[in-house]
């Protein structure tokens, strides 16, 4: 899969600026501050097709616009779903919406995870906190088209047992025969049995073959940094790790320079990038 | 013997060292079985083994006053624990307890201790190891104390 954005919008013949209004289906409460809301089209509009990975600007009438990764399969078109954090006025607003109101969706928007260029490899994809949101559409995809692809290994950590997203998933992903699931938390809290420590320490258990691997990180920047260094110490190439940035993306096209990040525009050229196109920038202060 | 010694011998921890070193090491190990709930070590006490879990989940914890017992990072399969067998005045700075029927090889501190006073490149090549596994236990506690989980604004 190429490393360039869909252009849904534009072979849609809509303008990268007009959003088009998609109807709540249902509100999700994933964690205490995070939620999902699951979408979908007007009778008689597009569908809505996207690719692992990519983002959309989500418009609540009269309150503003964000951008959010999509967080649904890939594979069904007639649901949208994004996970969010309620974290400002947007989110919160967005929070309060309820089954059957409108909200305004501009996109897809974005780089795209690799997952055909990953073909005939080992997977091991790495999340942390609500990281996993962006990785889930790929994780999907990577299990539909399973016989493509080698080992695939998820290693995903949140702060406490109560902030793991999608808990469900998890467990049906860790009951599955054909890929392995290990999941950590930070600080064990009530009955926890699981693992404790952080999610770099989980890298070193993927059974995975390193010069044939490849890896799609998300997660906290910082996160993302010490995963890096892990992925190399067990031997990935950086040319094989991919990381999803977060920036503070507002035309989603290129243009208002919101989410610069050096030569780059978070937006347009990624939000995916392979870590040896971003690393030059990635821990870099005054970006 | 020679059974540990295979074991030892095929663990990535002890990759690269000779068939000789394997042995002197063989001769410090013994195996080991802990109950579920069961603890390794206890804070305080000595320091006096490092150990490869073969099979099950070990849990490092401490206690805090008035907080109860704080979980600080969990062990399982393949991974080795325990380094205080190497820091004077060795004593463990945490307990360690089985989370679940765990079986593990035992080292014995004082005996490496021993050996590697006597073959000082078995000595380094056992603090090459253990440096790393200082290194990434140090990384990871700087990682967990971050905090890194933190929340945005829009």
């Amino acid at each position: 899969m190429a490393q360039t954005s869909s252009g849904t919008h534009e072979t849609a013949g809509i303008g990268p600026m007009v959003t088009e209004p998609f109807t709540i289906r249902r509100v999700r409460k994933e964690t205490a501050d995070t939620f999902s809301l699951e979408m979908q089209k007007l009778p008689g509009e597009r569908e809505f097709l996207f690719r692992p990975g990519q983002f959309n600007m989500l418009y609540v009438y009269g309150v503003g616009e964000v951008p959010i990764s999509i967080s649904g399969d890939p594979s069904r078109a007639e649901i949208l779903t994004h996970t969010t954090r309620e974290v400002g006025a947007v989110t919160r607003a967005m929070r309060r919406l309820k089954v059957g109101d409108t909200l305004g969706v501009r996109g897809p928007y974005g780089t795209p995870w690799p997952v055909q260029e990953a073909e005939g490899s080992d997977v091991v994809v790495v999340a942390g906190g609500i990281g996993l949101a962006p990785l889930r559409p790929a994780i999907y995809y990577l299990l539909a088209n399973r016989r493509h692809y080698g080992k695939v290994v998820l290693l995903y950590g949140a702060r406490t047992p109560e902030e793991i997203l999608f808990r469900r998933q998890l467990e049906q992903w860790r009951s599955r025969f054909d890929m392995e699931t290990h999941i950590t938390v930070d600080r064990a809290t009530g009955p926890w049995q699981g693992n404790v420590g952080v999610v770099t320490t989980l890298i070193s258990r993927a059974p995975v073959d390193p010069p044939n691997t490849l890896a799609m990180v998300c997660g906290p920047e910082i996160m993302m940094r010490f995963t890096i260094l892990e992925l190399e110490r067990r031997g990935l190439n950086d040319r094989n790790i991919y990381l999803s940035m977060e920036r503070n993306m507002k035309c989603g096209i290129g243009l208002c320079g919101h989410c610069q990040l050096g030569p780059r525009f978070v937006c347009k050229d990624g939000p995916v990038y392979r870590c040896d196109q971003i690393r030059e920038v990635f821990s870099r202060r005054e970006l | 013997m020679e059974n540990l010694e295979r074991i030892l011998g095929e663990h990535p921890f002890l990759k690269g060292l000779s068939q000789d070193q394997i042995a002197v090491l063989a001769g410090c190990a013994s195996n080991v079985v802990f109950k579920a709930g069961e603890f390794v070590f206890r804070e305080g006490e000595p320091a006096n083994a490092f150990f490869f879990i073969r099979q099950g989940k070990v849990q490092v914890e401490t206690h805090i006053p008035q907080k109860g017992t704080v979980i600080i990072r969990s062990r399982r399969d393949d991974e080795v624990f325990g380094w205080s067998w190497l820091v004077p005045p060795y004593r463990w700075h945490f307990d360690a307890r089985a989370v679940e029927l765990t079986r593990a090889l035992a080292l014995d501190g004082e005996c490496l201790r021993t050996k590697c006073e006597a073959d000082h490149a078995l000595g380094y090549e056992i603090m090459k190891r253990f440096l790393m596994v200082i290194a990434e236990r140090l990384e990871a506690t700087r990682l967990q104390l971050m905090d890194v989980y933190g929340h945005g604004s829009n």
